[in-house]
């Protein structure tokens, strides 16, 4: 059997008797048969592995683990609009293929790659099924246009806006039909796409099949369990019974209750997941094949959350005209079914009065024991909610169609073979739609009787992309070279349409609102230049055009423009004896991206735009429907990243030892940015718009190995760590010393309240507090800070700058060990220097949360014995912590059983433990906080999954 | 291929909206709405002004805390930003509470600007406008001048010398000038007079527009002020336009004070100007339903005011409750207190049972029956910016100050009209007045009406020791605060924004 480095079984591998042209290929299920003459070495070859050879001996049986070939940089990388020979590239691309995946129940495919890349760090937002990440390629490269990477599938940009009714646009494509996740980190690579490449670009290519393939069925089923790792500490009943009695009043000892209620254990539950996938490859009628189906169903660990997909997808491969065409046609059908948590049971939980029960024993509010205001009998409209009846009173529910598919024509020209003409024509539709119900019972809208609405989007997004290639070897000069040039047309519509906010008996609580249908529109031009010398030096140049209709005719065209020059030292004469050194390689690169998300289609238009029926103006007996102004700004362009970086990829000893050392700095001009207008000058008071910059520097290291290798054995070991560091250079149009800065990053606890803060000489968010005073038995004294400007009082002005949320480093280390028929891995990742303000602690440390509520009590956490606060202090930075963590992602465990019903099928079974431990001092739930403002995030469980995969 | 040039298929754009004159009164609509509304989604969504929570950014919540919460009239018991600093007299230049007045003070203005720009007789006969459409469209003009001077004057109270753009400056990137207090004082006084003539005569106008007794009582508190904005008095024109009001005869006294303050009081025909709200249409979390909903708590029942539940925030302190002799609303009705659980001492202003709370404003009609909301959140009381009453106490002060073309009985009468419906009868009159008793009956008449800031700074008694009351300057027994906190700085991020405006002194 031949086998992948991860355990699977690898068909269709090329086995050679050495010195003869005799040969077969591994089956379906990686079996191969041959009989060899005595003495016999075998050679295993496969496209983007290392060849082996093997020496048969005696042997009956040989078994093989092909190891990737990823270092040994021969492999044929995706690029941009294109291929490239991984020796060939200049620019900083980083690509996983599926076997390096991260294993287990993978359910978005950003998961498939976290820890796996340096410089991308993906930060799932929470523990909700289905909800997304957060990914950052080399720090954020902007304030308030998007952050988020362009993701290309299959050679079709997407849209990376939400799409209403699923927490994650991802999460509509199935991580099972991935074959590689390629990440473009530098403007050299990725400025061929422009401007909307500044915050790096992710090239996910689809399973295909290939021609010659054979029948090919693989099924696979993953069970798994989530539970929750562990709770929140509050006060328990009694623990708060003697809290109150010592603080409080007699009104609020009165308000005490005789129950020991655990809310938080009420609400979570152990969830149980599965996971099932059946392909097909083959070919038929000449024209290779995959089809495939999914289908996922996950429980989330909050009780009610459950995520649903049902995935299909089609891939045709057909070649013609011998091979002068090449035609791919990909389609894929995802629906989604979510029902939503209400997540505000997640606070509740923390917040809710330990010393009462979970039920009243009578049928008011159904039966769900309430905060009631004796004067109405009604719920106090101030008053935490039961958790578990926000859980079990809301049906809040949605399912979400979308469609992409693409066509591709890859034409070699008879008549000038060198030159290749590319067409992609594509699509990605969605129309989702979702329903919210909450009974009229239910205390949680008991005023307004119940929730009864529907809501709904569709997405109509198309590209027209078409270029030319052409390739040439100058054998005269030693030369290569490679010239694309290439348009590119995106155009994306949604449809909004608006519907009344009613209650269970019918009555419009709002009617329904004005619809939109925003569009925009892509045009771009683009065209690419690699030349090679001699194979050692190499230049590649792009340029690309970008005209987009969310700017005035005036701003509306950006020119994005890269260079970059390798050098493949070890090609030259004087490395050639170095036979530990397999490759070396120096590339430097400068290029411009940039950012048109504005987050608005016409920011430049001086607009009108109608108040919904609710917002509505008496002038008489007549309510008007008004008519507002919009602020604009004429002058709106696009937001450009400049990229500086510098590499060295290395290889030793065949390759076991490979990696890269890189150098950046990205710097953001034009910097968009939400500033205040001068008053009077504009019809708002804050707009988007150029201004400022930024810079992000960092160093990357990555390093693959394999530590072992030999005749049924094989432990890869990968490691990777970034530096990053950002800083806001400049954040007004006239520079001002004055300047505080933008305040952001609002909290729970007091409306408007903010705890982050943009200035310029900082990183960007980074938190704004006071210095808190302790005492000398080291614990906070209320309301004391360091009184920074001394003079004498503590004013906003004390406030100071200090940590950030942003992980300075980051690194990931991943292992995979097969032995035999065993194979076991892990991923581990972990993040240093980045802080989270503890928001669940800063609201639940003060005796307030009990004395001046009004008519209930609302539950502390145990450090308000350290602080013995009268009243929240929000602002200070006792609540500012480091969250540097190690997390152990996954484990994995796989045994290949071999072949069963009468040797038709392979058998493998996998075993992973996700989310097994974290080692940190953060003293949160979670030390992994997107964006660093820790208040009441859906946990992340542990999960333990079994899986078994046939092929036959 | 596709076209670049996209437009918005379910909006206007400035170049289509004014050539259809039905759309006219639908721009006017938002400059009026703009007082009431924080946006074009009730009670939120598409805000106007952004960088603070939607409902705290609407303008009546914030001029209210600008006038009440710095005052002896209120205190508020949240923890929201630096909204204690009302209070405590201890605000920066980077008040968040502090910078949404002032920034929708010229939300307002630049909306009134754009408005004004877009209606000029010359625009409207380009674009064929012409009969009654051109007739109404100049008196939507006049009404949007108004707009933009009372904005001017909330501006002159309370930041005094500030940016100044007029419908000559059309939006973009431009830094507006700064004016001096005394310059804006002219600019406000002549744009109110050279509409004087142009709009409705009073009460002639249709419900919550403004009309010519609008522009008149606005001219009045000008003048009354002058001394305060300009260094020099102008007391006898203040008798001059409050004479107008009055003698317009368009306005009456409401027979029962507590009307004043009720779902139905757009019948009133004792107020000159209000900002109207509706429970169904007109929602949002400020305005109305901040001040209908915020001083309620406690043992209060919702219930008695209309709604679902309070929000326990906002009562007064001792120094203004001993403006009345009687709490108990027995003798003087204007006495609206709840003490049934709350004391009258304010050991802690976050504690709702601390203080006095006043149960002036409800979503009752005058029948007793709840607003229009179901769910018991949106009210459909107006705010009665401008009323008759206020008028009257101008008039007498004016007299008092030394003002001509008024005389003492008459103010006296005026004083008494008050306290008669006050007390049911003739049981309060007084038999003189002096300042003292002037700045006292205000209180009485007006409290919570967003008139007290502007009424202690002309009496000398804001800042001073000459009156302090609980916690003013943060400290329990209160005491005096700088002298410059009579005016607001501008906010810090205006000075960044544009290097031509200086701070206020003090700041």
């Amino acid at each position: 059997t031949v086998k992948e480095s991860d355990g699977t079984p690898l068909p269709g591998v090329t086995v050679q008797i050495k010195g003869t042209t005799r040969g077969t290929n591994t089956d379906g299920t990686g079996v191969y048969r041959i009989n060899v003459p005595e003495n016999a070495t075998l050679i295993f070859s496969f496209i983007g592995k290392t060849n082996q050879e093997v020496a048969v001996g005696n042997q009956n049986t040989v078994d093989v683990i092909l190891a990737d070939d990823s270092k040994s940089l021969q492999e044929v990388v995706v690029i941009g609009y294109g291929t490239q020979r991984r020796q060939d590239l200049t620019g900083s691309i980083a690509s996983v293929s599926a076997e390096d995946f991260q294993k287990g129940n993978i359910v978005n495919p950003e998961q498939l790659v976290a820890g796996k890349i340096a410089g991308v760090n993906i930060t799932p937002s929470s523990g909700q099924p289905g909800g997304g990440s957060q990914i950052r390629i080399r720090g954020g490269s902007s304030l308030n246009a998007s952050n988020d990477p362009l993701i290309v599938l299959d050679g079709v940009p997407l849209d990376n806006s939400g799409i209403t009714g699923a927490s994650n646009a991802l999460s509509f494509i199935n991580p099972q039909d991935i074959e590689t996740f390629t990440v473009l980190k530098d403007a050299s690579a990725a400025a061929i796409y422009g401007s909307r490449a500044a915050n790096g670009v992710i090239l996910i290519t689809t399973k295909k099949g290939r021609s010659g393939d054979k029948l090919r069925v693989s099924f696979s089923t993953l069970g798994s369990v989530s539970t929750p790792i562990k709770y929140l500490p509050v006060l328990s009943g009694d623990e708060f019974r003697t809290l109150v009695n010592e603080r409080g009043n007699a009104t609020q000892r009165a308000l005490l209750g005789t129950a020991n209620t655990d809310w938080q254990q009420l609400i979570y539950r152990n969830a149980f997941s599965t996971d099932n996938n059946l392909s097909v490859t083959g070919t038929a009628l000449n024209i290779p094949y995959r089809v495939s189906v999914g289908y996922l169903n996950q429980q989330g660990i909050l009780k009610t959350s459950e995520f649903g997909r049902t995935s299909a997808s089609i891939g045709l491969t057909p070649r013609f005209f011998d091979n002068n065409l090449r035609v791919d046609l990909n389609l894929k059908g995802t629906i989604i079914r979510n029902r939503f948590a209400d997540q505000g049971a997640i606070g509740a939980a923390v917040a809710f009065d330990p010393t009462q029960p979970v039920y009243s024993n009578t049928e008011l509010y159904g039966g769900f024991y309430e905060s009631i205001d004796p004067a109405t009998n009604a719920p106090r409209t101030l008053a935490v909610r039961n958790p578990l009846g926000l859980l079990e009173q809301r049906e809040d529910r949605s399912t979400a169609r979308r469609s992409i598919g693409n066509l591709q024509l890859d034409y070699r020209l008879p008549f000038l073979t060198d030159l290749r003409a590319n067409l992609n024509l594509a699509y990605d539709i969605s129309d989702s739609d979702g329903t919210i119900f909450v009974p009229r019972e239910a205390a949680s809208n008991f005023n307004r009787q119940g929730i009864n609405n529907i809501y709904s989007q569709k997405r109509y997004n198309t590209t027209l992309e078409s270029y030319l290639n052409y390739v040439k070897d100058l054998t005269g000069i030693n030369s290569r070279i490679d010239i694309t040039a290439g348009y590119s047309e995106q155009y994306f519509r949604r449809e909004q349409p608006t519907y009344p906010d009613v209650n269970v008996i019918g009555t419009v609580i709002n009617p329904a609102g004005t619809p939109s249908d925003p569009k925009n529109r892509l045009r771009s031009y683009f065209g690419r230049v690699n030349y090679s010398l001699r194979n050692r030096y190499l230049l590649t140049a792009t340029l690309r055009a970008d005209g987009s209709s969310r700017f005035s005719p005036e701003n509306r065209w950006g020119i994005f423009p890269s260079a970059a020059i390798a050098w493949n030292i070890k090609e030259e004469p004087f490395l050639a004896n170095a036979r530990t050194l397999s490759a070396l390689k120096l590339r430097l690169g400068y290029g411009v991206t940039g950012q048109q998300d504005v987050l608005n289609d016409y920011p430049y238009l001086a607009r009108y735009t109608f108040s919904d029926p609710t917002a509505q103006y008496q002038l008489g007996n007549t309510f008007i429907q008004t008519l507002r102004p919009e602020g604009y700004d004429r002058d709106i362009r696009w937001e450009e990243t400049a990229t500086y970086n510098a590499a060295v990829d290395y290889a030793f000893l065949e390759g076991r030892i490979s990696g890269t050392i890189e150098l950046y700095q990205k710097n953001t001009s034009n910097l968009l940015s939400v500033i205040p207008v001068p008053a009077g000058s504009n019809l708002t008071n804050q707009i988007l718009t150029n201004v400022g910059s930024l810079r992000n520097r960092g160093i990357e290291f990555a390093i693959n190995t394999t530590p072992v290798r030999g005749e049924g054995i094989n432990w890869d070991l990968g490691f990777n760590v970034t530096y990053n560091q950002n800083e806001i250079t400049r954040l007004a149009k006239v520079p001002n010393p004055n300047d505080q800065g933008v305040l952001v990053g609002g909290i729970a606890g007091g409306v408007g309240n903010t705890i982050q803060i943009h200035t310029v000489g900082y990183p960007t968010f980074s938190y704004y507090v006071y210095r808190q005073v302790y005492n000398e038995n080291g614990r906070p004294i209320e309301g004391l800070y360091e009184d920074r400007n001394a003079d004498g009082r503590i004013t906003p002005d004390d406030r100071y700058r200090y940590k950030f949320p942003a992980p300075l480093v980051f690194l990931g280390l991943s292992s995979q060990l097969t032995y035999r028929d065993f194979n076991v891995g892990f991923t581990m990742r972990g993040n240093f220097g980045n802080y989270v303000y503890n928001n669940v602690l800063s609201s639940r440390t003060s005796y307030a949360n009990f004395t001046s509520s009004q008519g209930f009590l609302a539950n502390v956490v145990p450090g308000i014995y350290n602080t013995a606060f009268a009243n929240p202090q929000y602002f200070s930075d006792y609540y500012l912590e480091n969250a540097s963590f190690v997390r152990m992602d996954n484990i994995n465990l796989g045994y290949n059983v071999g072949r069963i019903i009468n040797n038709r099928a392979n058998l493998r079974l996998t075993g992973n433990i996700q989310n097994a431990f974290v080692i940190t001092k953060y003293t949160g739930l979670d030390p992994e906080v997107a964006g660093g403002i820790d208040n009441n995030i859906y946990p992340r469980p542990r999960i333990f999954a079994l899986g078994l995969n046939l092929d036959f | 291929c596709g076209t670049l040039d996209l437009t918005p298929s379910t909006e206007l754009t400035s170049a289509s909206v004014y050539n259809d004159p039905a759309n006219y009164k639908l721009v006017l609509a938002k400059l009026y709405a703009g007082l009431a509304v924080s946006g074009q989604q009730g009670p939120a969504g598409k805000p106007d002004i952004s960088g603070i929570d939607e409902g705290f950014s609407t303008y009546l919540r914030q001029y209210w805390k600008a006038q009440e919460l710095t005052t002896d009239e209120a205190v508020i018991g949240w923890n929201d930003g630096s909204l204690p600093d009302y209070h405590e007299m201890d605000w920066t230049s980077a008040n968040e509470f502090i910078s949404a007045m002032y920034n929708r003070i010229y939300y307002q203005i630049t909306l009134c600007n754009e408005f004004i720009r877009e209606t000029t007789d010359d625009k409207l006969s380009s674009r064929g406008i012409s009969g009654q459409a051109a007739t109404d469209a100049r008196l939507f003009r006049a009404e949007a001048r108004f707009l933009r001077a009372l904005s001017y004057y909330h501006a002159l109270d309370m930041f005094g010398n500030v940016p100044f753009v007029t419908e000559a400056d059309a939006p973009g990137s431009f830094l507006p000038r700064q004016t001096t207090r005394t310059e804006l004082f002219n600019y406000i006084e002549s744009e109110l007079k050279a509409i004087e003539n142009e709009l409705a005569a009073p009460r002639q106008n249709e419900y919550g527009r403004a009309d010519k007794g609008a522009a008149w009582t606005l001219l009045t508190k000008l003048y009354l002020n002058a001394q305060v904005y300009t260094g020099a008095g102008r007391y006898t024109d203040a008798i001059t336009y409050a004479n107008k009001v009055i003698q317009s005869n368009a306005y009456a006294l409401e027979p029962t004070y507590q009307r004043l303050f009720l779902a139905d009081n757009n019948n009133s025909k004792e107020i000159i100007f209000a900002i109207t709200f509706d429970g169904q249409r007109t929602k949002t979390w400020g305005g109305m339903t901040f001040l209908v909903h915020a001083p309620v708590g406690g043992s209060m029942d919702p219930k008695q005011f209309g709604i679902n539940g309070g929000w326990a925030g906002v009562r007064a302190t001792r120094s203004f409750v001993e403006k009345f002799s009687d709490v108990t609303g027995k003798t003087d009705t204007r006495a609206m207190f709840y003490t049934n659980g709350q004391t009258l001492e304010i050991s802690d202003i976050f504690t709702f049972s601390n203080g006095y709370a006043i149960t002036k404003y409800k979503n009752l009609t005058t029948a007793g029956v709840a607003g229009s909301d179901p769910e018991g959140n949106f009210p459909d009381t107006d705010f009665p910016m401008l009323r008759l009453a206020d008028v009257y106490l101008m008039y007498a002060e004016a007299v008092l100050r030394g003002g001509t073309g008024g005389d003492l009985t008459t103010a006296l009468n005026y004083v008494n009209l008050l306290r008669q419906r006050a007390y049911g009868g003739a049981s309060g009159n007084v038999s003189s007045i002096n300042l003292q008793f002037i700045i006292d009956e205000r209180a009485r008449e007006l409290y919570w009406e967003a008139h007290r800031r502007t009424d202690l700074i002309r009496f000398g008694l804001f800042t001073t020791q000459a009156y302090v009351w609980p916690w003013k300057g943060g400290v329990q027994q209160g005491r005096a605060v700088e002298d410059f906190r009579t005016l607001f700085p501008i906010p810090a991020s205006d000075l960044v924004a544009n290097p031509n405006l200086k701070q206020n002194p003090g700041y």
